[in-house]
């Protein structure tokens, strides 16, 4: 025992020595080139105004729910800041697990004055909810394998004949089911009242059922584009700014299939029961991370449009690759000519109900 | 003889005490240092692993949810006969709003909605539906409710929704292991599940399956292995260990994401078999995605903990037993058979448990190359942690697999005994 | 073994057919590559055969042969499919003709007892093939991510570059990443300061316990193995989330109570947790060993005056440490490779490498990770080549024959 003990306080001494006096705040992202934009656009001009914060960075958006529900029931809450997906928020908010937010006390005002709950308009769609990008998940194709008449139309993600090979879809219902629908031929706005039904849930399936067997399922963002890269798909579902760096950063022979895109939401909650100190900072970081100029700064790394009105003029050009960012932005009229809207306050209250069928039917 | 033995009394020891007693005072010493020397772990290990275990597998029966955030309703239900098939009477109603409110205001319903949801698919949306129009009555004035809950939600008006509700107000619940084994609590007692929800038994059967077929073929591939490294001279025989070593050494992630490159159909399999026109452009192997891939890479991966307890074994077989049949007569086969087989077969009991305890608790090579037929139940279990948040089930189905491991483990320490296990 | 077997000559009735079969099995994927696999099969059986009875009883100079063989296989090789077919041709002209004089001259029997039977010689190499294939099983995944590992592109693909031998197709800059990323640099820090302290804990608890356990007299002895060995065979996942429940209270506990510094709580929670995981390894091991203890030594050291301290360090210790340095091997790469428990007991601050690793693979598409694989194959190819070789100089100086 004794040995332990020595080599414990010993190990404590080194720790302890080795941490920078700076206090951490963990901020929980997705990862990837998205992470990187935030890094660049929000942490690193942050930690410049304030020395004594140092940002670490935790991966687990994807957990966010599961994790924010475990730490809250454990009341050890790690994460300062947490991003992640508006219907995330919605879920955590009717929990009570994340901190309701006060857009025109706690959020900065646009240049001009307007106050922030008017500048972020509609997307504020939860009370803890701060919005900071507006992204699509949509299609990328493989420029090389669909022959001579690249797919269009959402609806040849389900046409085998003329597409033929696997496609990758995420591992869950949400988009799958309307886009399903869709091409099932539901009018693009009765999607979301078939889909409320238990007759139109098992129309969706019954519609993937017809091409379940060349399905690869991913979830986790990186999957689709390291397929489509190595050709083990045609097409394949993921967010557009994974598929801008695919194409304009890697330069792999891929096209974007704009059709029926799902506009969707990300942005920031913090976590309910911080102590107050934490609070305070993690509201400051948050003030100051998605004010105008910063939400434009982010749209140089990454094709996301920012969640603010006033940000939008200020979008300009890739910081490294010197490209225009309006075209590839999911909101630019020529990309955005048939986009579908996701319905955030459908998914809170049914996707429970749909996943628990949507997994069951993947396990059949 | 007899002056002896009554002159000695009862045999002395070299300080005076009685023999008997010296000796049992011994043996308790002996005990009790031998404690002394295990205690500092056993506490550890009891303290840190097992009690977090224990409170987490109890998880797969504690139900006190329904009963903390309806509690007026579960009592108002009590009278109501849920066999009668008619909808219960207002009072559980009112009692039913009163609860709610109370619920709203802390933000549970949601939970209690996906809790129920469990159960029977439709109770989140309603409890979620319903929770924005119930927020605004008031339980004083604006009574009798019946009406107005069934004009909020037909839900209400439907007698299976508060049947849920009633059968799943008792605080401790074996609905959990029900649902783990394909089946759900109804009135009228433990029931099977709709055909399209019965996936848990197929899914056991299938890590089981998966998990026997990756033993035997860790088996095969060890066996002759392990047989040249413990005939060869040790200079060699530690060579040859290195490359035995190195993948065991390598991160299991890379490892995993390596095969997912070997394999997938575009891969390198793929590509050398077109490559040397043994397979079609066209009809390359599906071996990844699927139950193929899982059997491969974990038989790679789960392979040198097959053969370290093997090698070990073999290793102790003297060669002069095979020499001495040999010269007697023996054929190879009969020597192998008779001779070396039986002996080497406490090395083959030794991994294989080894192999298939670890297997059927494998859950991140399945998930990267399994797709969704080659997944195992942890798979799942990990599903229902990190994704649907039913941890309860989570917990049942971790039980139930535990159980397994548990008896497998009886089972061999009552036929090798653990002591014989030897890695390396 | 050692003692030379005298060899012969063999007739050329068993030689050609022989070389012939290996042939025909060469043709198979020649042919199917060029559309027709019993063309192949029976062009690689004569054109073997052929040149061996060529080489044999013709040229009789085993030299030029070797040269005309490897040389002519892989010109045709490079005529037929380029650099790739090329190399192949190399690599086949030289097995061809090294087989073909390893049969006739008889040097398979070489290392062989003289006294075995032709079907026995057969049995043996047919063996030596299969470990042979079984190795290459266990070695193929490193040997696809080191070429990957160089890979110019952020994939884990092979370009066409790279199967080119492009020099474009490959670069470092995974490697400058590794080096140069905070983020990787401050996960391999942590990996280094959890691995150790966790085996170290593991290793002196588990030691000392597998040491009571092996008494002659201990109550309960199965029931507290399978307790100490429980963490082998609770499936993680479920560890993960109880160990979570519970070091959060011990973490509030820890800070809140006792006011220890956070850092250094995070760090300790990982460090037990992954302490637990490597017990049983240790245990197993080290009850092993000391299953084949001889007990009279430690008596006698006691006889002779020893207090159990000094016959711990000085008789058992010693005899036993193979078993404890191999369990703590075993308990250091646990915490060197865990992802899950420390997924949850962890916070981002306490990320390790395998960590990192988990969200390079998931969130972004990097080689880094594969970089880093590489790194650690050859640190722990230095490693065990550096024991090895320990191993032998400890046997020279002790004097005692190589085993």
């Amino acid at each position: 025992m004794k040995p332990t003990n020595f080599l414990l306080s010993a190990a404590a001494a080194a720790i302890t020595a080795g941490a920078a006096s700076a206090e951490d705040m963990t901020l929980v992202s997705w990862g990837g080139a998205y992470q990187a934009s935030q890094q660049k656009a929000y942490a690193e001009p942050y930690m410049e105004m304030h020395p004594d914060v140092n940002i670490v960075w935790d991966e687990s958006s994807a957990e966010a729910v599961a994790k924010l529900r475990a730490m809250n029931e454990a009341g050890n809450i790690t994460w300062d800041v947490v991003d992640v997906v508006a219907s995330d928020a919605i879920r955590l908010c009717d929990e009570g697990l994340a901190m309701e937010i006060d857009p025109d006390t706690h959020l900065a005002p646009a240049p001009d004055g307007t106050p922030a709950s008017e500048d972020f308009g509609d997307l504020l769609v939860s009370e803890c909810f701060i919005p900071q990008i507006v992204y699509s998940t949509t299609f990328g194709y493989r420029t090389d394998l669909v022959g001579d008449t690249p797919p269009d139309d959402i609806c040849d993600v389900f046409d085998l004949e003329a597409y033929p090979g696997k496609r990758s879809l995420e591992k869950r219902p949400i988009n799958n089911m309307e886009w399903a629908l869709l091409c099932d031929g539901v009018p693009k706005d009765e999607v979301y009242d078939v889909l409320a039904t238990d007759e139109g849930q098992d129309r969706a399936l019954k519609k993937l059922d017809t091409i379940k067997d060349s399905v690869v399922w991913w979830s986790a963002g990186a999957d689709t584009p390291q397929l489509l890269a190595d050709g083990e798909v045609v097409m394949g579902s993921t967010y557009n700014g994974r598929l801008f760096s695919l194409i304009e950063e890697q330069k792999q022979p891929v096209a974007m299939l704009w059709d029926a895109q799902v506009f969707d939401l990300d942005g920031w909650i913090i976590p309910a029961g911080l102590s107050e100190e934490r609070k305070q900072r993690a509201l400051d970081f948050i003030y100051f991370a998605t004010d105008t100029q910063r939400l434009a700064d982010q749209a140089k790394y990454i094709s996301y449009g920012p969640a603010r009105k006033s940000s939008a003029p200020l979008v300009g050009k890739h910081a490294e690759l010197g490209i225009d960012m309006a075209p590839h932005m999911p909101t630019d009229p020529n990309n955005a000519k048939n986009t579908f809207l996701y319905n955030y306050e459908f998914w809170a209250d049914y996707r429970d109900d749909i996943d628990a069928k949507f997994q069951a039917w993947l396990a059949q | 003889m007899t002056d002896a033995s009554q002159t000695a009394g009862p045999m002395l020891a070299a300080d005076g005490t009685p023999l008997k007693q010296s000796l049992a005072r011994s043996l308790r010493r002996q005990k009790l240092r031998a404690l002394f020397l295990i205690a500092p772990l056993l506490i550890f290990v009891l303290v840190s692993f097992i009690v977090p275990i224990g409170s987490m597998l109890f998880r797969s029966v504690e139900n006190s949810i329904v009963r903390d955030t309806l509690p007026l309703t579960v009592d108002a239900l009590q009278s109501w006969d849920e066999k009668s098939g008619e909808l219960p009477d207002e009072n559980v109603y009112e009692a039913f709003v009163r609860d709610m409110i109370v619920a709203i205001e802390n933000k549970e319903h949601t939970r209690l909605g996906s809790r129920l949801n469990y159960e029977e698919t439709g109770m989140s949306s309603l409890f979620r539906r319903s929770g924005r129009q119930i927020k605004k009555l008031d339980p004083e004035t604006d009574g009798p409710f019946k009406e107005k809950l069934i004009d909020i939600h037909d839900g209400w008006g439907d007698v299976k929704t508060w049947q849920v509700i009633k059968t799943h107000s008792v605080p401790i619940t074996n609905g959990y292991f029900l649902n783990a084994v394909d089946m759900r609590r109804t009135p009228d007692g433990p029931r099977m599940q709709p055909e399209d929800k019965r996936i848990l038994v197929k899914l056991f059967g299938r890590t089981l399956f998966m998990s026997l077929v990756i033993t035997g073929a860790c088996i095969l591939l060890a066996y002759p292995v392990s047989y040249l490294l413990a005939t060869q001279p040790t200079r060699v025989s530690n060579m040859l260990m290195i490359l035995v070593l190195l993948p065991f050494w390598t991160s299991l992630l890379v490892r995993t994401s390596a095969w997912k490159v070997m394999l997938q159909q575009q891969g390198v399999i793929n590509d050398t078999l077109v490559w040397l026109g043994l397979v079609a452009d066209d009809a390359r192997l599906i071996i990844i995605n699927n139950q193929i891939g899982t059997i491969i890479a974990m038989t790679h991966i789960l392979l040198p903990f097959m053969i370290l307890p093997m090698y070990s074994v073999m290793q102790t077989i003297p060669p002069s037993y095979t020499r001495a049949a040999k010269s007697m007569g023996a054929t190879n086969w009969t020597t192998f058979w008779r001779i070396y087989f039986p002996q080497s077969i406490p090395g083959i009991g030794a991994g294989s448990i080894l192999v298939f305890i670890l297997a059927i608790g494998y859950y991140i090579t399945p998930e990267i190359v399994g797709g969704t037929k080659g997944v195992f139940i942890s798979n799942r279990i990990a599903y229902h942690i990190s994704s649907s948040l039913n941890w309860g089930l989570a917990a049942a189905l971790g039980t139930i697999l535990l159980a397994v491991v548990l008896i497998l483990y009886w089972v061999y320490d009552k036929i090798v005994g653990i002591d014989n296990v030897k890695l390396g | 073994m050692a003692a030379l077997t005298p060899i012969s000559r063999k007739p050329l009735s068993m030689v050609l057919p022989s070389v012939a079969l290996a042939g025909a099995f060469a043709g198979i994927f020649v042919g199917a590559g060029n559309g027709s696999v019993p063309m192949g099969m029976i062009g690689g059986a004569i054109l073997t055969a052929g040149l061996a009875w060529f080489y044999i009883s013709v040229l009789r100079n085993e030299r030029l042969a070797y040269w005309i063989n490897i040389l002519g296989f892989g010109l045709a090789g490079f005529l037929f499919t380029g650099i790739g077919g090329g190399i192949l041709g190399l690599l086949g002209g030289w097995f061809f003709v090294w087989f073909t004089y390893w049969l006739y001259e008889g040097r398979y029997r070489r290392k062989l007892l003289p006294y075995l039977t032709a079907q026995q010689v057969f049995f043996h190499y047919l063996f030596r093939v299969i470990c042979g294939a079984i190795f290459v099983f266990l070695i193929t995944p490193i040997l696809v991510v080191l070429p990957l590992s160089f890979n110019a592109q952020d994939f884990f693909t092979f370009t066409p570059e790279m199967l080119r031998l492009d020099p474009e197709g490959y670069s470092l800059k995974h490697y400058q990443d590794f080096f140069t990323n905070n983020e990787w640099q401050r996960s391999f820090k942590n990996s280094l300061i959890i691995a150790p302290i966790a085996t170290i804990i593991s290793v002196s608890l588990g030691t000392l316990a597998a040491i009571g356990l092996s008494q002659s007299h201990v109550p309960g002895r199965r029931a507290i193995m399978a307790i100490l060995i429980s963490p082998m065979i609770v499936p993680l996942i479920i560890s993960a989330t109880g160990m979570f429940f519970f070091y959060s209270d011990i973490g509030r506990f820890l800070e809140g109570t006792l006011g220890f510094n956070k850092t250094f709580v995070g760090y300790l929670k990982v460090i037990l947790a992954h302490a637990v995981l490597g017990i049983p390894f240790v245990i197993i091991t080290v009850t092993a060993t000391l299953v084949g203890f001889d007990r009279s030594l430690t008596r006698a050291a006691a006889n002779m005056g020893a207090g159990p301290v000094r016959t711990f360090f000085k008789i058992q210790m010693p005899l036993i440490l193979p078993g404890v340095i191999s369990g703590g091997l075993f308990a250091f790469i646990t915490s060197f490779d865990e992802v899950v428990v420390v997924l949850f007991v962890g916070s981002a601050s306490q990320k390790t490498l395998p960590w990192q690793m988990f969200t390079g693979l998931r969130e972004q598409i990097s080689p880094t990770i594969l970089a880093v694989a590489t790194i650690l194959v050859v640190i722990s190819i230095a490693l065990l080549t550096t024991v090895e070789l320990l191993r032998r100089r400890s046997e020279r100086l002790r004097g005692l024959t190589p085993a």
